[in-house]
């Protein structure tokens, strides 16, 4: 008895969170989704914990454990649970290290190509006009041209590292970011309390931060969650082909790569592994992400 | 008379929703005989075009035909394989819908459209099935059919689609079409004209017709029996003169009050009170009682279908008194 | 129809021209341009010479003239490494990319749009669920990683297919390609599907889409009222409906699909223009990758011209506006 009191009770306290949380958790496949990139993050961030071993310490490493199957013992006392690579590195403890390094690139690029393509979708809405049209058009042509071609050309312009292999993400996704607020906020921009926030007096500032942005919010997140996983893939790739990210650091691509002579022979556990993590973390995350598309869209909404 | 072409027994269509059944038709029994318009009259909702498309076979999931009979050339339709029905629909009963924008597959030919109908039925070559195709266009005063064969639809106003729509119920001279508020998306003239043509049509070939409207001065116009449907069952029916001038059912008499005519000028058009009930949530009894001025407590029973002269029949516990039991 | 082509074709040259610039300043502005086009290891004088030859003592509008002569002339410099003039070099790859994109796209259709349709049509069917299941896993996986596993099970392990080159051509009517000789297609099977993977999963989102949504539509409901069997309305009427988007995006995806087999080519050793930039990139052979970059605009630019032609011929409703506008 006293639980059916409570559960009438209950909507009435329910925040938007709350309700957000739970329309989120009607999906059991997206609770999976969000569970595995948890332990995907929690892997990423405790790496150096987790792993057996320091993969890029060479005096760690014995050439003697070089292409050790999955299971076999290390001459260090260890178990090689995913097997070595051609330098007796632990697969398992690259592997936590490289998804450092993809996660640390996919979010880096992610927070810089939201925030230009934010700041040019805002003003593209806000202001309107020549400068609308000119963000839009540079927006067009880029998105008619395909990520990995973009992110072909500016990689062969600038070199490699880290660093440009962030910049050209940036430069490839910001586009998506852009149209998507500018598209949010022109609805936004229409609506009344806008209108009365200009009446007010308020700021261009306070409105387009304090009262545009933040509606703009539910789409945005799903494309950022799209964009996450597009970028991790993206620097996947072109570090496999040799022109994203540098020997010292190697993301999962590079280890994937790595492993791409020794397929050949058999040794199939170097690209394998590798690959299992990059495809477990870009599938939670598009789970996560498909979920919130339908939670977050006012269409959908009972 | 002669023996009806469609008896209507008992029909119940109902979709199972996820909020729970919604009874579109919940009962409905009428008949046409040959040559003979039937109007169907109701507010939007009341589950005219549902009935329609329940005697075609066209009811999808979550929707059933849930009980009832459906007797035509001798057969109960509603019993019949979804292969028998396909040989029945387009080539014996033909259906026409309400907007004609959305009725023809927008990227094939007219002709395309209209021959598959024949060929569907006919082991007939292309182009004796092109020629009754142009034959068919004429008929329902398309001019210069033989160019107009070879149009996308597109190409046609609401009013000339509407007559393709007619053409092709025409291709293969069928005993019954049922209309579904065919004229609502026309102007007024165009409306007229269709009207002539197809109450001559069934004059001439006795093509039983069901014509489905809210509008009561088609039936007034067209229709020699009226069914009038609210909240999925019939609440009144019979001979269109009888009916419209001498209502039973309290909320027959409320449409025809409000519709604009010459003989009430300067008094107020009224209005019937409230909307349709939501078919999920109906009240007991008389589903027109919190609408009805007269309602009292007998009408918390289901009141039973009363019989007044010529052959009339309504649904009320209170007919009203022009109409002698 | 010609003015919109007409239209059409302006447009597309207004976007070559502003790729021109882009890529002019691209090439001129942010990089050096002696260094793109002079070999590292040339000397001082070669260097003056070439600064000379290149016109880079000119103002930059002459300068970007003489970069659009020599790309209409396409003369973009020879590469360092092969030593031919860089577009000729592309354009004797480019056969084995078109050979690859299009295998790949056919392959994604003949593959993706039945059972796109089929997940459409019985949306709730475990055969549908396990599509779906299948298409999401499909966008998830990375193409490099597929690819890899592709070699390991069917060239390591199972030693069916040759996991690198692109193997013995034939020429047919004119045209060289692996297609038409059994080692040719064997070499390409695994590329091919490698490069589809994506494209199946995208045309079947397209195509349970376009189902569901034209199922519903009126027009179904009319054709199937008309008697046709259920085979034609999905065959012929909604498939020529779901036909019109799902061309549109396979033709623009061609454009992606050359640019995506730069990741297939290098994995399969297949010697088209994909693994050739990559080559160049690592090696700095920068010539190439200045006539890459012109090249692929350009075709980018004639794709999306004779797509929306294409879609327009498809869809008799653009077609017509179009032409009346
Ligand atoms: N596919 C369906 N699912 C659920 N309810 C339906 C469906 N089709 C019709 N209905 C319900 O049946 C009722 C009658 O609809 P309809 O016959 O179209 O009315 P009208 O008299 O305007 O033609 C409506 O209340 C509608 O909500
Ligand atoms: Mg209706």
């Amino acid at each position: 008895m006293a639980g059916t009191t409570q559960s009438h009770s209950a909507p009435a306290v329910e925040t938007p969170l709350r309700r957000f949380c739970r329309d989120f958790a009607e999906s059991r496949i997206a609770l999976l989704g969000l569970a595995m990139f948890a332990i995907v993050l929690g892997a990423a961030l405790f790496a150096p914990l987790l792993s057996p071993q320091n993969p890029y310490d060479l005096n760690q490493l014995d050439i003697m454990d070089g292409r050790q199957p999955p299971m076999t013992m290390s001459m260090g006392g260890f178990t090689f649970w995913l097997g070595s690579d051609d330098q007796g590195r632990d697969m398992l403890s690259a592997i936590f290290h490289g998804l450092r390094t993809s996660l640390g690139v996919g979010a880096m690029s992610a927070i810089g190509a939201l925030a230009l393509g934010a700041a040019a979708g805002l003003v593209a809405a806000y202001f309107g006009g020549r400068i609308e049209t000119l963000i839009m058009r540079i927006v067009d042509i880029q998105l008619s041209f395909p990520s990995i071609l973009v992110a072909l050309i500016l990689l062969a312009v600038l070199g490699q590292g880290t660093w440009k292999i962030v910049v050209a993400l940036i430069c490839v996704q910001w586009a998506y970011y852009a149209r998507t607020v500018r598209g949010a906020a022109l609805v936004e921009r229409r609506k009344e309390y806008v209108e009365a926030a200009r009446c007010l007096g308020l700021g261009h500032r306070r409105i387009v931060f304090g009262h545009i942005l933040p509606n703009c919010m539910p789409p945005l997140i799903v494309v950022v969650t799209v964009q996450v996983a597009h970028a991790i893939a993206l620097e996947a790739t072109l570090s496999f082909l040799g022109i994203g990210l540098p020997i010292t650091e190697p993301s999962l691509g590079l280890l994937i790569a790595n492993g791409f002579e020794y397929l050949l022979s058999g040794k199939y556990w170097i690209s394998f592994f590798p690959g299992v993590a990059l495809l477990t973390t870009i599938v939670s995350i598009n789970l996560v992400g498909d979920q919130l598309r339908d939670v977050l869209n006012p269409r959908l909404q009972k | 008379m002669a023996e009806p072409t469609l008896v209507v027994e008992d029909l119940r269509t109902w979709f199972h929703t996820r909020a729970g059944i919604v009874k579109a038709v919940d009962g409905v029994s009428f008949s046409v005989a040959p040559g003979r318009i039937m109007g169907l009259v109701g507010e939007s909702g009341s589950g005219k075009s549902v009935t329609g498309f329940s005697i075609m076979g066209l009811i999808d999931p979550p929707g059933r035909v849930v009980s009832g009979r459906i007797l035509f050339g001798g057969r109960d339709l509603a019993t019949l394989a979804d292969d028998e029905m396909r040989h029945i629909r387009g080539r014996r009963v033909a259906m026409i819908f309400q907007d004609p924008m959305m009725t023809l597959n927008p990227v094939l030919r007219i002709d395309t459209q209209m021959i598959e109908a024949v060929q569907a039925h006919e082991r007939v070559g292309r182009e004796e099935a092109r020629r009754r195709a142009r034959d068919a266009l004429g008929q329902v005063g398309i001019p210069s059919p033989e160019e107009r064969l070879s149009a996308y639809p597109h190409q046609f106003s609401g009013g000339m689609r509407q007559r393709v729509a007619i053409a092709i119920a025409l291709l293969n001279r069928v005993e019954l079409i049922i209309a579904d508020e065919p004229t609502t998306a026309l102007d007024v003239t165009i409306q007229g004209q269709i009207l002539f043509e197809m109450q001559r049509l069934a004059r001439e070939t006795g093509t039983a017709l069901v014509w489905i409207t809210h509008d009561l001065s088609v039936v007034a116009s067209l229709a020699d029996e009226v069914c009038v449907m609210y909240a999925g069952r019939i609440v009144e029916r019979g001979g269109v003169d009888d009916v419209l001038d001498r209502p039973a059912h309290p909320y027959t008499a409320g449409l025809i009050g409000s519709v604009p005519s010459r003989n009430q000028r300067g008094r107020p058009l009224q209005q019937i009170p409230g909307v349709m009930p939501s078919l999920l949530a109906l009240p007991t009894g008389c589903s027109f009682r919190p609408r009805c001025a007269y309602a009292d407590g007998a009408c918390t029973e289901d009141p039973p279908l009363h019989d007044f002269a010529g052959g009339r029949q309504a649904r009320c516990a209170h007919p009203l008194s022009g109409a002698t039991p | 129809m010609s003015v919109f082509i007409i239209r059409r074709l302006m447009q597309s040259g207004a976007v070559l021209v502003v790729m021109s610039l882009i890529v002019f300043f691209g090439v001129y502005a942010i990089g050096d341009p002696i260094e793109i086009f002079i070999s590292p290891e040339a000397d001082q004088i070669e260097r003056e010479r070439a600064k000379v030859a290149l016109g880079l003592d000119r103002p930059v509008w002459a300068q970007y003239f003489a970069f659009v002569e020599a790309a209409l002339g396409g003369d973009l410099g020879r590469s360092f490494v092969f030593n031919i003039p860089s577009m000729t070099l592309i354009l004797q790859r480019m056969p084995a990319t078109l050979e690859l994109a299009l295998s790949a796209l056919a392959l994604g259709i003949v593959v993706g749009l039945p059972l796109g349709m089929y997940a459409g049509y019985r949306p709730n069917s475990i055969g549908a669920k396990a599509i779906m299941a299948g298409s999401i896993l499909g966008f998830s996986l990375p193409t490099f990683w597929v690819g890899l596993m592709l070699i390991m099970i069917f060239a390591v392990d199972l030693g069916w297919l040759p996991s690198t080159g692109r193997g013995e051509t034939a020429t047919w009517f004119g045209m060289t390609s692996s297609v038409f000789t059994v080692d040719g297609l064997r070499h390409l099977a695994m590329p091919a599907l490698n490069l589809a993977l994506f494209k199946i999963s995208l045309i079947i989102r397209l195509a349970r889409a376009g189902m569901r949504e034209n199922m519903l539509m009126d027009y179904v409901r009319f054709a199937r009222a008309k008697g046709l069997p259920m085979r034609r309305v999905v065959m012929v009427h909604v498939f020529k409906n779901i036909m019109i988007p799902v061309v549109t995006v396979v033709g623009l995806e061609l454009g992606s699909t050359i640019a995506f087999a730069v990741v297939t080519e290098s994995i399969f050793a297949w010697p088209g223009m994909g693994k050739l930039i990559i080559d160049s990139i690592q090696r700095l052979d920068r010539p190439v990758i200045v006539a890459y970059l012109c090249i692929i605009v350009l075709m980018f630019v004639i794709i999306n011209l004779v797509v929306d032609i294409l879609y327009s011929v498809l869809d008799p409703r653009v077609r017509l506006s179009e032409a009346r506008n």
